[in-house]
């Protein structure tokens, strides 16, 4: 028999959907529709510029987490460790090779169309060069490495903002244009670069309602699932813009009525718990970690892991008047290109700003460019906010490493903590 | 009397309770394995509690006479062990009931079954006779729970048995196996004031104590008499959320280690707790409040279970392991991540002629190895360090320990206390007590108290104890 359980959703969670499968649609018919295909990576992604040539971008880690919270990753990931992947290889890397390995059929049912060009834009992720390495290989395509320099000393330079610019315009742009058969239409990328300005407005407005108490979002669960996912794909389209105006609207409506974020338990309003959170999320589990923390009262109100796709709250945005330089501007500046100081500094900033309660790591097994330093990272930020850190592990989608009662145990011992913090025993 | 709490910890190992009074003064605790009926494993770790609060009351009033005075000691642990014994024999006999019981499931001939039937008989009935010599109040229990007591005998018995008579040793362990699984979810508390009379009887037949019959008649009313008014209870432990506790009278056991370790060693900064199957590394402030914490992973290779798992492919008892390995004199290393590795890299060893004591001085060391990676992740040792949980009973592990926090973080005090196995179930007490949310209401499991039987005869106590 089968039960369906309503789940309440907000409009703004119905459209990202048709969206989404909107876009699996469209690529699936890329080929008969003639359009070039780019297959790209959030971090640093250059949608606008793919979009400048009318070519549709394919983000394989999406398709992976996708893969994995409609429980299909574990047998993906079992297919790519036949082919001679190890255990501990990122787990997207795994997920995308299996899916491929068994008819590239992507996680709406719909097949993916192949590759006409890869294009890395972030190489501070080194999993990433040998994915795409490994898909060449596969696909027997055109490859564009754009290199983003570290941030080591926590700012972007000068010398690496023209280096990036000058990699964009000799190497990355000319790729495009060989692979698309049409020279950069610069006119067409401003467009595209004030659409998403406008759209980065609204998004900084939507993270920062998580200021207010109660929250009306989730910065986090709510975060990757229905506020961050259309800003990587169709940033600097009008749907775009349409669409982040909409949430806007709800999200200004649960604050004029102080109400919570919607989750698959209902409205969260009392908040007893608000929480800053860092890495991604399990995504096998992805309902289960949230129920976690919905039954517990725990509103995330900033995460860095939805910050991936673009840091805006120190005022950055996309430059029509300096189109190439802000997109090079913008690779630079992915939440994990930044050093482990600038790391903690952006955690503290969240954690005062947003009035946390404390902070959360949920570190990956099987993600270095996330996981690397975060014990150091929650030590300096105790120190210097005197909030109460948790740490647990979990992995992004494969099935076998996320254990619901070891993650469950430690975060009643977490918020335990935080409440006996609170009362003083 | 004045208002007590509890607390209650449920160990995938065993279940730990402590009964404290108002002033947080401990009142007794108790201990038992824990089974597949957790309730039950917390009835009777209650139970146990009770029991050794009402003994701390015969104590005290005991140490008012003035006869008594110099005897009480002596006189304690004699009452102490008729007890154990009577309680012993009362689930010894349910454990025989049980398995000659069954008879009509043995699928097997009637001459069979006699055959079966008379060797089960004779095996009771030399545990009995054991029982005694069990239960003398100078020797030193190994284990006090039912269930290791009584396998240990019957394996013994059975043993023999089965070679004279020719029987199948597996069917003997089988119907056993079947058998304590149903008595130990059972409680024979309720019988605790027949015990006591039999101790009291016994002790008194004893020309020391001869003397004695009224301030032994007196103290032993007044522990009867008393009465526990408890005002709140609170569970924690692994197995916290299968019972049925309200949510507000759940803890986590890293909260409750934490406040545990500071009630008994209030200058704790830094607790390290091994258990059956996880390890944490708590740092605790001034106040016993927790500031961060790390646990085992995805793996509980170096917890308890890891042990128990290393007395099994010995053959030893966990509780031989601490004292063989403290033997050592020289260093073997072994591998501390996984379990069944380490299980494999035990045989090769003594393939290779290590001596036994030798692997296992290196198995408890592996241990503490990875406890001191949880430690240094969880912000390392600045300050005064207690070490909590079933494991620090393990004089080895408790070595190993010493040497390797010292190495790493100086000449830093270490606290290991004898009952150290209580610290969590202390800790949940305390925040019975302390219960910020004022919610003040009685578990459950107090409901679940089994119904007092008809006093029995203590059948085979009179002839096997004199």
């Amino acid at each position: 028999m089968n039960i369906q359980v309503d789940i309440q959703k907000e409009d703004s969670m119905l459209i990202q959907k048709q969206m989404i499968a909107g876009h699996f649609e469209k690529l699936s018919k890329a080929k008969e529709n003639n359009k070039k295909v780019v297959y790209t990576f959030v971090p640093g992604n250059l949608n606008e510029l793919i979009r400048a040539f009318d070519m549709l971008p394919v983000h394989p880690e999406v398709n992976a987490l996708q893969s994995g919270m409609r429980k299909m990753s574990g047998g993906y990931i079992q297919e790519a460790e036949k082919t001679g992947h190890s255990e501990d290889v990122c787990t997207y890397v795994k997920c995308d090779i299996g899916m491929m390995k068994k008819g590239n059929i992507g996680p709406t049912g719909l097949p993916l169309p192949k590759p006409d060009l890869l294009l890395l834009s972030y190489t501070g992720c080194f999993t990433f060069l040998k994915w795409f390495e490994l898909l060449k290989q596969e696909y027997d395509c055109p490859i564009v490495m754009l290199q983003a320099p570290y941030q080591a000393e926590g700012e972007i330079t000068p010398e690496m903002r023209d280096y990036v610019t000058k990699q964009l315009e000799e190497v990355v742009v000319p790729a495009l244009e060989d692979v698309s058969g049409k020279k950069l239409d610069r006119d067409r990328l401003k467009e595209l670069l004030e659409s998403s300005a406008r759209a980065e407005e609204l998004l900084v407005d939507i993270w920062n309602s998580a200021k207010n108490k109660p929250s009306p979002i989730d910065a986090y669960f709510g975060g990757v699932f229905y506020i961050g996912p259309i800003f990587t794909a169709f940033r600097g389209l009008p749907e775009c813009e349409d669409y982040y105006r909409i949430l806007k609207a709800e999200v200004d409506y649960r604050v004029a009525n102080k109400l919570g974020p919607v989750t698959p338990e209902g409205e969260l309003n009392q908040q007893k718990y608000r929480i800053v959170i860092e890495g991604p999320p399990n995504w096998t589990s992805f309902r289960d970690f949230w129920k976690i923390f919905a039954d517990e009262g725990v509103v995330m109100v900033a995460s860095t892991y939805t910050k991936v796709g673009g840091l805006y709250e120190n005022g950055f945005r996309h430059d029509p008047q300096r189109p190439l330089e802000s997109l090079g501007e913008y690779c630079l500046g992915c939440y994990t290109n930044h050093s482990l100081p600038a790391r903690v500094e952006i955690l503290q900033n969240y954690i005062e700003d947003f009035e946390a309660d404390g902070f959360l790591i949920n570190s990956i097994k099987s993600c270095n460019s996330f996981s690397a330093g975060q014990l150091l990272m929650m030590r300096e930020i105790e120190k210097k906010t005197g909030r109460a850190g948790g740490f647990i592990e979990s992995d992004l989608v494969d099935p076998r490493y996320f254990s619901a009662a070891n993650i469950k145990n430690r975060l009643e011992s977490y918020f335990q903590m935080i409440e006996a913090k609170r009362v003083g025993a | 009397m004045d208002g007590c709490y509890i607390g209650i910890d449920l160990g995938s190992t065993t279940t730990k309770a402590v009964i404290i009074d108002s002033d947080e003064r401990v009142l007794g605790r108790g201990i038992t394995n824990s089974r597949s009926n957790y309730e039950l494993a917390c009835q009777i770790a209650r139970e146990e509690a009770e029991i050794d609060a009402r003994f701390i009351t015969l104590s005290q009033h005991l140490e008012q006479s003035r006869s008594v005075c110099e005897q009480r000691e002596e006189l304690m642990a004699n009452l102490s062990s008729y007890y154990g014994l009577a309680h012993y024999l009362r689930q010894l006999k349910a454990l025989s009931d049980d398995c000659l019981g069954a008879r009509e499931r043995w699928l097997c001939s009637e001459d069979e079954a006699e055959k079966i039937c008379d060797a089960l008989s004779f095996i009771f009935s030399e545990m009995e006779k054991d029982a005694p010599n069990e239960f003398q109040p100078e020797k030193l229990s190994q284990s006090d729970f039912f269930r290791d007591l009584a396998s240990s005998a019957y394996m013994r018995h059975a043993e023999r048995v089965c070679t004279e008579r020719s029987l199948s040793f597996g069917r003997m362990i089988g119907l056993f196996d079947g058998a304590i699984l149903r008595v130990e979810n059972q409680s024979f508390a309720g019988d605790f004031e027949d015990y006591l009379e039999f101790a009291r009887l016994k002790t008194l037949d004893d020309p020391r104590f001869a003397t004695f019959g009224d301030p032994i008649s007196t103290s032993v009313a007044a522990t009867l008499n008393k009465t526990f008014n408890v005002i709140n209870t609170v569970g924690t432990g692994y197995g916290r959320l299968t019972l049925p506790f309200d949510k507000q009278q759940i803890r986590s056991e890293i909260l409750c280690h934490g406040l545990g370790a500071h009630f008994m060693f209030p200058k704790t900064r830094t607790v390290l707790d091994i258990g059956g199957q996880d390890t944490k590394a708590i740092q605790i402030d001034e106040k016993g409040i927790v500031t961060a914490f790390q646990m085992n992973d995805r793996c509980a290779a170096g917890c308890g279970r890891y042990l128990g798992y290393i007395a099994d492919e010995m053959n030893m008892g966990v509780h031989q392991l601490g004292p063989m390995a403290m033997q050592s004199s020289k260093t073997v290393k072994i591998n501390s991540t996984c379990t069944v590795f380490a299980g494999a890299e035990l045989r090769e060893r003594l393939a290779l002629g290590e001596k036994r004591e030798d692997i296992l001085a290196g198995l408890h060391r592996a241990i503490i190895l990875r406890a001191m990676s949880l430690l240094a992740r969880s912000g390392g040792v600045m300050s005064e360090f207690t070490f909590t949980g079933g494991v620090a009973k393990n004089e080895a592990a408790t070595s190993a320990l010493k040497t390797l926090v010292i190495e790493n973080y100086g000449d830093v005090t270490i606290n290991i206390s004898h009952d150290s196995i209580y610290t969590g179930a202390i800790g949940a007490a305390l925040f019975a007590k302390r219960d910020p949310r004022g919610v003040m209401a009685d578990l459950e499991i107090s409901k679940l108290k089994v119904k007092k039987k008809a006093p029995q005869k203590m059948a085979g106590m009179a002839s096997v104890a004199t």
